[in-house]
């Protein structure tokens, strides 16, 4: 498993100080009366893959949503606090949320490819914000998608065949390939390996490795082996709260929080 | 009496059940390897004493009449009966029997009183033998089935196989009389080609069916080319659809995407509502106020028409449909995963661009079932087409003419003063088959785009 010593043995360099890509403040989420997350405060780096860790319900996925705004689409959520990107607040009166989800990608838990082909689930991204001037400029970006979504050599004969009929690990390529079609300088992904085997997840695992040198990555997972392996920064979360954060290699051999310590030795979770 | 024997039979099954799940029971308490549940051994006896009983009555129902007329037409003296033809022998027979009920109009001869006494005592008979024979058969039917329960005996593999077999008895009979009424359809049509060539019927344009019933009436000739009613058909139902299939989706499309909860709670019993109003109602509200409204319109701007019109019919028809279309469009658009339309949100999709590209795509099977569904009505719909847009058949194009439609032609020929083998009588059997295969052929071309277009997810 090179993955493994490789994500392992790199985040020296990044080290240095740059300013965040996102940045929470204060951040709450209510779900009706309900609240499910209060006052988070959490930097995203740029160009690190940052993954939030926590038993089930303690808001991770919430948290993440509340980045591109995906929370917008459920009627009684609401949010409090800031949540800035490139110094602006994402939930300010003036900002166009299409613009902020085509600069804040996502890939969620279960693959979900649109019922269209393969060509045009990469494409409708593109094709949305009019990105390309030409057949033969969207061409390039699908196929450079699907490259670097490590999947373009499984489908190059049957581009025009529905998404729906690829295997589950294929699936979520195709879905990550979707979300990176559309030059996002975030992407956010939920559990995205959470279906697949070990060999497709190692797929995914090298896959987010390599985009991290384009992309700013937030990845939520219930593995704390793939947190290790993938992320140079860990956040852990616990019944809507923000318990500790740190470099990934810190936190996992040297938690500050009792909590921490528990869930990361199995005790909680 | 038949209802009391119903009664009795399903008192019976009653009993039966408890008998077989009591068994059941205790075959459970002896023995933990029993093989079905009380509940089946008591469904198993059940079945077998209730169905039998009543075949038998219903059977029994159907077959008793002409016996006991065959008997008691025998019972006659000769001197009645002997060289009588079919005709006069079922009159008799219908004076006996009016004689039996109590309803006598002038003294009857001995012999028909006569009769009619038997004839009762006959029925009678045959009523008791009747619930007889039903106690009978479930009494034998319940100690058989008792008898054959035991801890193994597979009492739900016989229950299982006894609901196949009404599942499939049900579907057959669903078929059946499908391929009876397109038998009925046309056998008559048939007559009627044998009358009226059928190119002339198919190719005529010139629809006028007004014709001598007797020979003494004076009439047109009558002619019966189906062009111009089959044009008044589609241009009433394809204004009907222009007006129902836009607004009807778009209001599952607003429901759905864009409304709130409380608007939702509004608006969807409203549109229930006017899927419940009977066509009647459509039909003067049309004649009532909306023709007078688009004639004054119509004036107001120098357009002269007529007081029916096309219009007026096909667009209060529309109104009619919009529900049918919503509803099921609604269901299609809800029934597509939340995952699609998060997935194109958070590509960052517009809502409008979501409808559009994932939405629709996705749900256009259950849009085409609610668009064809709406388009049968249109295309059968009556009441407001004689009400608003008239009898005439006219060969137009022409919205503001008054134009009439396949179903109100079938109506004005079958009402009123008919023969049953007149060209004109039969004409509305042929319409009724021309109808259907019009019908046919716009579903098979509808299931074809939907094939082409669909998107499918699972
Ligand atoms: N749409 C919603 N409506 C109401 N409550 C919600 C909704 N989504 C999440 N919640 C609540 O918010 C809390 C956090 O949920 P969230 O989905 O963020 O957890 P999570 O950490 O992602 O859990 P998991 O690891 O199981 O995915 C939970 O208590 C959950 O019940
Ligand atoms: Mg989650």
């Amino acid at each position: 498993m090179n993955v493994m010593q490789q994500a392992t043995t790199s985040p020296i360099e990044i080290r240095t100080p740059k300013m965040p890509a996102m940045e929470g403040r204060a951040v709450s989420v209510f779900y009706g009366q309900k609240q499910a997350l209060y006052d988070v405060s959490l930097a995203i780096e740029r160009n690190q893959v940052t993954s939030l860790i926590g038993p089930s319900g303690c808001g991770k996925s919430t948290f993440l949503r509340c980045l591109n705004r995906m929370n917008d689409t459920i009627d009684i959520c609401r949010v409090t606090g800031e949540i800035r990107l490139d110094d602006e607040d994402i939930y300010n009166r003036d900002i166009d949320v299409v613009e902020l989800r085509a600069r804040v990608g996502m890939v969620f838990q279960k693959p979900n490819p649109f019922p269209k082909s393969i060509y045009e689930n990469v494409a409708y991204g593109p094709r949305i914000h009019g990105l390309t001037r030409s057949k033969i400029e969207l061409d390039e970006i699908v196929t450079s998608s699907l490259r670097r979504a490590g999947l373009f050599d499984e489908v190059k004969d049957r581009l025009n065949e529905p998404g729906t009929g690829l295997s589950g690990g294929q699936q979520q390529r195709l879905c990550i390939a979707r979300a990176i079609a559309t030059r996002p300088e975030v992407l956010l992904m939920d559990e995205p390996c959470s279906a697949l085997d070990p060999i497709a997840t190692a797929v995914i695992e090298e896959l987010i490795d390599e985009l991290r040198e384009n992309f700013t990555i937030v990845i939520v997972t219930h593995s704390m082996q793939q947190a290790a392996r993938v992320s140079q920064k860990t956040a852990f979360f616990h019944l809507g709260k923000l318990i500790e954060e740190g470099h990934t290699s810190d936190l996992f051999t040297n938690p500050k929080n009792k909590q921490t310590q528990d869930y990361i030795t199995g005790r909680i979770g | 009496m038949f209802g009391y024997l119903i009664l009795t039979i399903l008192v019976f099954t009653l009993v039966a059940y408890f008998v077989g799940q009591t068994a059941g029971r205790s075959f459970a308490l002896a023995d933990r390897q029993t093989h079905s549940l009380p509940g089946y051994h008591g469904a198993f006896v059940a079945v077998w004493v209730g169905i039998p009983a009543l075949v038998l009555a219903l059977l029994w129902v159907a077959l008793q009449q002409p016996v006991i007329d065959r008997l008691v037409i025998g019972s006659l003296p000769g001197a009645l009966t002997s060289g009588a033809t079919p005709a006069q022998l079922s009159l008799i027979l219908s004076e006996i029997k009016n004689v039996a009920a109590g309803q006598i109009f002038a003294e009857p001869s001995p012999d028909v009183k006569a009769a009619a006494d038997l004839y009762v005592r006959w029925q009678d008979i045959a009523r008791w033998a009747m619930f007889a024979a039903a106690v009978a058969l479930m009494l034998l039917a319940l100690v058989i089935a008792r008898s054959k329960l035991a801890p193994r005996f597979r009492a739900r593999t016989g229950v299982e196989r006894f609901i196949t077999g009404m599942i499939i008895f049900c579907s057959v009979v669903a078929i059946l009389t499908t391929v009876g009424i397109i038998a009925s359809l046309v056998y008559e049509s048939l007559e009627f080609f044998r009358r009226v060539p059928l190119h002339e019927f198919v190719f005529g344009t010139r629809w006028e069916p007004q014709m001598a019933i007797r020979e003494d009436q004076v009439a047109g000739a009558g002619a019966f080319g189906v062009i111009p009613v089959f044009t008044g058909t589609l241009l009433i139902a394809s204004i009907a659809m222009l007006v129902a299939v836009p607004i009807g989706l778009f209001t599952a499309i607003y429901l759905v995407e864009y409304a709130n909860e409380n608007v939702r709670r509004v608006v969807k019993p409203v549109l229930e509502v006017l899927a419940g109003i009977p066509s009647v109602v459509y039909g003067f509200f049309a004649v009532l106020t909306v023709a007078p409204a688009v004639r004054a319109a119509g004036g107001a701007i120098g357009i002269v028409m007529s007081p029916n019109s096309a219009l007026v019919a096909g667009g209060v028809m529309g109104i009619m449909i919009i529900p049918f279309i919503s509803s099921l469009s609604d269901d299609a658009l809800k029934a597509v995963p939340r995952t699609m339309r998060d997935g194109s949100l958070a590509m960052g999709a517009t809502r409008a661009e979501t409808m559009i590209k994932v939405l629709l795509p996705a749900a256009i099977p259950g849009i085409m079932g609610g668009v064809l569904l709406g388009l049968s009505r249109a295309i059968g719909e009556t009441m407001i087409v004689v009400m608003a847009a008239g009898l005439i058949a006219t060969l137009t194009f022409n919205p503001l003419d008054s134009v009439t439609t396949v179903t109100v032609q079938i109506v004005t020929m079958l009402v009123g003063d008919t023969a049953f083998d007149s060209p004109k009588t039969l004409a509305a059997f042929a319409l009724g088959l021309m109808l259907f295969l019009v019908t046919l052929t716009l579903n098979v071309i509808a299931l074809r785009i939907v094939q082409k277009f669909r998107e499918q997810y699972d």
